[in-house]
Order: C-alpha cells, then sequence, then structure tokens
C-alpha cells in the first residue's frame, strides 16, 4: 500500500487527519463570523460585504468551497470510523462508570455534537447556499428565515453544539499534533474555550438580532 | 484513626473467558480500615471458602504497587477512587461504614475476562514485542555513563519508565485505547539516545500493533492520566504523536 495512505489511516493517523481539517474549519468560521457580523453594521454593509467578497476573490471562493467539501467529507467519515471502533473496543460497558477527572461536557460529546453539527451545515447550505438568488437576495433570505422562531432556536442549538465540539477540538487538534508544553498548555486550553464561546455567542447572536430587531 | 467497617460488596462473578457473567452481592464485616483492598478481597474469599462457595479472583503480585498484576473498575473508576493509586495500596479507610462497592474486571475487547476480576493483559505483551524495547546490547551500567544524557531527559524518561503495565489506562479510557501504555514506552526510550536510532519503527509498529489488537483509538479525554497510578502524564502522548509525525512523514518506516 502506499506509505501515505497507511500514515492516514492508521490510529494516529486518523485523529491527525480530524485535526487537521478540524483546524480548517475553525480558520474558516473565523473568517465567516466576521463576515457575517457586518449584518449589525445595517443591510447596506452587509450586502456590500456579500458582493464584494464574490467579486474580488473571483477564484478564492470557489477554491475554499472544494477544499471545504473535501475536508468536510474526510471529516465526517473518518470520525465515523473512529467512534465505531472506539465502540468495538469495549464491546461490554460498564455497570458503572464514572468520570475520572479528564473528560468534559465537550470530549465526551464529540460524536453527538459532530452528528447535530452535520445536519445543522446540511440544512445551512440548502437555505443560503444552495438556493435561487434573482428573486431574493442574501439579506432576504436571511430576513425570511429568522423571522420564524423554529429556525432561530435550531440555530441557537446548532452553535451550542459548535461551541461543545470546539471546547474540546480545538486543544485536542494541538495534542494530536503533538503541541504540549507547559509554557502554553494554559494558552492553547483556556484560548481554545474562549474562542468556543466566541463562536457560539458571536453566530447565535445573528438570529437573535434579526428576529428581535429586523423583522 | 482505628476501627471497623461494614460493607456491601457487588462483584463481577463470571466463571471462565466468553462465558456469561453477574453481579454478586456480598457482606463485608468487620473490615479493619487499615486494610488494603485486596486485603479486604481475602477476608471476603476466606469466608466464601468456609461456607463451601468460590472465592472471587483476582490477580496481584507484589502488593506494594510496584508489579502491575492488580486491578479492577472500583465503584466506576479503575483502581478505584484514590488518585496514583493501584488497587492494592488503596485503603479500606477511604471507605466508610454501610457503602455499597461496585467491583467489575477492566473491560476491553483486547484484556479478555479469564475469571471473575483476573483479565489476560497479553496484549501488552504483544505491543511490547513491536518494538518496546532496544535490539542493541547497551552495555552494563558503566557502559551507560559513557553515553552523556541530559539529567532533564532522563528525568522525562524516568518519568514514562515508571508504567507498571497495570492497564487502568486502557480500562478507563472511554475508547478503551492504550495511548498511555504505548506512549510511555516510546516516549521513554525516543529520550534516550540508546532508543533514537529505532524509534521512527518503534512508534510506527507499537501504534500498528495496537491497533490490530483491538484497542480503540485515542480521543485526548484525559481519563487515562486521571487514573493512571504512576500518574504518568498526557504529555508523553504528545511526544508520541510528535514521533509519530515524524516518522510517518519524514522516514523511510511506513
Ligand atoms: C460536519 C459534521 C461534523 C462531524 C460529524 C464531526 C465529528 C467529529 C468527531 C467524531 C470528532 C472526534 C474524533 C476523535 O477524537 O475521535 C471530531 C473532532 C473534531 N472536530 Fe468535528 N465534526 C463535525 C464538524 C466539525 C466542525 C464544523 C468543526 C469546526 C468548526 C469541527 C472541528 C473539530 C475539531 C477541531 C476536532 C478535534 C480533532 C482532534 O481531536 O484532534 N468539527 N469531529
Ligand atoms: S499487586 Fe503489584 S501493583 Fe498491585
Amino acid at each position: 500500500m502506499n506509505w501515505f495512505i497507511i500514515f492516514i489511516t492508521s490510529s494516529v493517523g486518523k485523529k491527525l487527519v480530524m485535526a487537521f481539517t478540524g483546524l480548517c474549519f475553525v480558520l474558516f468560521i473565523i473568517v465567516h463570523l466576521f463576515g457575517n457580523l457586518t449584518i449589525f453594521l445595517g443591510k447596506e454593509s452587509f450586502l456590500s460585504y456579500v458582493e464584494d467578497l464574490h467579486r474580488s476573490h473571483k477564484y478564492l471562493i470557489p477554491l475554499a468551497e472544494v477544499f471545504l467539501l473535501i475536508f468536510g467529507l474526510l471529516h465526517i467519515v473518518f470520525g465515523l470510523v473512529l467512534y465505531i471502533q472506539n465502540l468495538k473496543a469495549r464491546p461490554i460497558s460498564y455497570n458503572l462508570r464514572k468520570n475520572a477527572g479528564g473528560r468534559t461536557v465537550g470530549s465526551g460529546t464529540m460524536p453527538y455534537t459532530g452528528l447535530f453539527l452535520l445536519i445543522f451545515i446540511s440544512l445551512h447550505l440548502v437555505r443560503f447556499r444552495f438556493v435561487e438568488k434573482i428573486t431574493q437576495n442574501d439579506f432576504t433570505i436571511l430576513i425570511n428565515t429568522f423571522n420564524n422562531l423554529g429556525y432561530v432556536i435550531f440555530y441557537i442549538l446548532a452553535m451550542v453544539a459548535l461551541g461543545l465540539h470546539l471546547s474540546h477540538g480545538i486543544w485536542s487538534s494541538f495534542q494530536t499534533f503533538g503541541v504540549n508544553h507547559p509554557k502554553y498548555n494554559g494558552l492553547i486550553e483556556k484560548g481554545g474555550i474562549l474562542l468556543s464561546i466566541l463562536f457560539a455567542v458571536g453566530f447565535a447572536s445573528i438570529p437573535i438580532y434579526i428576529f428581535t430587531k429586523l423583522s | 484513626m482505628n476501627g471497623t467497617i461494614n460493607l456491601t460488596l457487588k462483584v463481577w462473578r463470571q466463571p471462565g473467558p466468553g462465558q456469561k457473567g453477574k453481579f454478586e452481592i456480598y457482606q463485608a464485616k468487620d473490615i479493619n480500615i487499615h486494610m488494603s483492598f485486596l486485603e479486604m478481597l481475602d477476608v471476603v474469599n476466606e469466608e466464601l471458602i468456609l461456607s463451601g462457595k468460590d472465592p472471587i479472583a483476582f490477580d496481584h503480585d507484589c502488593r506494594e504497587g510496584i508489579c502491575g498484576m492488580c486491578g479492577a473498575v472500583v465503584n466506576g473508576k479503575a483502581h478505584g477512587p484514590k488518585k496514583g493509586t493501584t488497587l492494592c495500596q488503596l485503603h479500606m479507610r477511604h471507605f466508610r461504614d454501610g457503602d455499597t462497592i461496585v467491583i467489575e474486571p477492566f473491560r476491553s475487547k483486547a484484556f479478555p475476562i479469564i475469571r471473575d476480576l483476573v483479565v489476560d493483559r497479553s496484549a501488552f505483551d504483544e505491543i511490547i514485542i513491536a518494538g518496546g524495547y532496544i535490539s542493541v546490547n547497551t552495555g552494563s551500567a558503566p557502559d551507560a555513563n559513557s553515553i552523556p544524557v541530559p539529567p532533564q531527559n532522563a528525568e522525562l524518561a524516568m518519568d514514562a519508565a515508571a508504567c507498571i503495565g497495570c492497564g487502568a489506562c486502557v480500562a478507563q479510557c472511554p475508547n478503551g485505547s492504550a495511548m498511555l501504555f504505548v506512549a510511555s514506552k516510546v516516549s521513554h526510550l525516543a529520550l534516550l539516545p540508546q532508543g533514537r536510532p529505532e524509534a521512527a519503527k518503534r512508534v510506527l509498529s507499537m501504534t500498528g500493533r495496537m491497533k490490530e489488537l483491538g484497542f480503540g483509538n485515542c480521543g485526548n479525554e484525559r481519563e487515562c492520566e486521571a487514573v493512571c497510578p504512576k500518574q504518568i502524564s498526557i504529555s508523553h502522548i504528545a511526544r508520541l504523536n510528535r514521533e509519530f509525525l515524524k516518522a510517518g512523514l519524514f522516514s523511510r518506516e511506513t
């Protein structure tokens, strides 16, 4: 077999793929969040941001989308394989199992928050990406989506899932890459949690703002 | 503090490998609080034998926390509630009169149950066979001293070498992974000059063997380090990960 396939399908290799793709998503959502927050500057700012993005990065955007798609598929497939292998490693579970102090809410729910994010991302793309934008624009789609309380609640729940996933995921990716040193462990752990909270609050603020102020 | 306590034990009993097991309830009466957990089981076993029943099978050897033979999941934690101790070094003063204690074997696909609380941990030997050693004779003590080892590396290597191979890391890991065990061996040898020549080959073949034997994948849950009787840090897993990256991408080994 090709050495690279052996490398990335090994036990540690699969984790490296999860960590690499996961961190790429983190970079993406940083940019995505800053862009989306232009909604707070008003309709014109938001629409001109969207237009600029697609006009001045004609090639960058489709390229990024292709990479996000490939990385997304890798993250999902490898995540599921890891999940199944890990279940198989303990066919008979404990009658009584307690947390010894390492596990967190985030780390213990990775596959579940992950699957919820998969559902969210699919619906999110159907609603905002694969939609006709001739009779409507990104602003009207946004308003029409978030004047519906059901959507707002679903989005908030999804952002809680994102925050939980990343509260473990960011630190965990660094550990997977072997970045663990007393000099900066505190920064990675606390920074990871702070970022997760900022992502969750930042993204969730948009549907709440639209529902309460703009619709 | 002096005294005795009475306990209710809920113990996993299983007559043999692959057979159906179940929990049995036993009363442990007048247990001296200075006894170790295994001595408490000895007392219960004596009564079982006197009343014509099969004693509870459990592994043990040194009973001083250095051999790695003992171990069970006690009240949901490998080696019981106290940090940094093996089951043989857990004393009954950490329990209260009237407590119910649930005792289960280490559960992992790679550690089949032999009987009651005794599990077969030869999978660990298999992992060691895959590369947990140095193939050349490194000489006797004076020879070893002729190779300079920075004291901080010697200290870190010693921390990793403290692993007694008890298997608590596997037992506690939500994924049934043996990463802390493998990392201890990889890290220990990777930190010393004698271990460097085979470092790349070692990390790839030991982690590969771990997977083949049916252990799970590390999820960085940190449960292993929390129950490790030698309190081996997951920073050794990070070192394994670095060795793995280096070996996988930059060495000639696959
Ligand atoms: C699309 C749905 C998703 C699924 C099904 C999913 C699933 C998973 C699973 C199961 C893990 C744990 C792997 C393991 O440690 O065994 C994981 C880790 C991770 N995920 Fe996701 N995830 C998804 C989306 C995301 C998103 C949107 C992000 C980032 C914005 C993300 C970032 C991460 C990171 C950083 C890790 C940590 C990798 C590591 O532990 O080294 N994931 N994911
Ligand atoms: S019996 Fe040797 S470590 Fe417990």
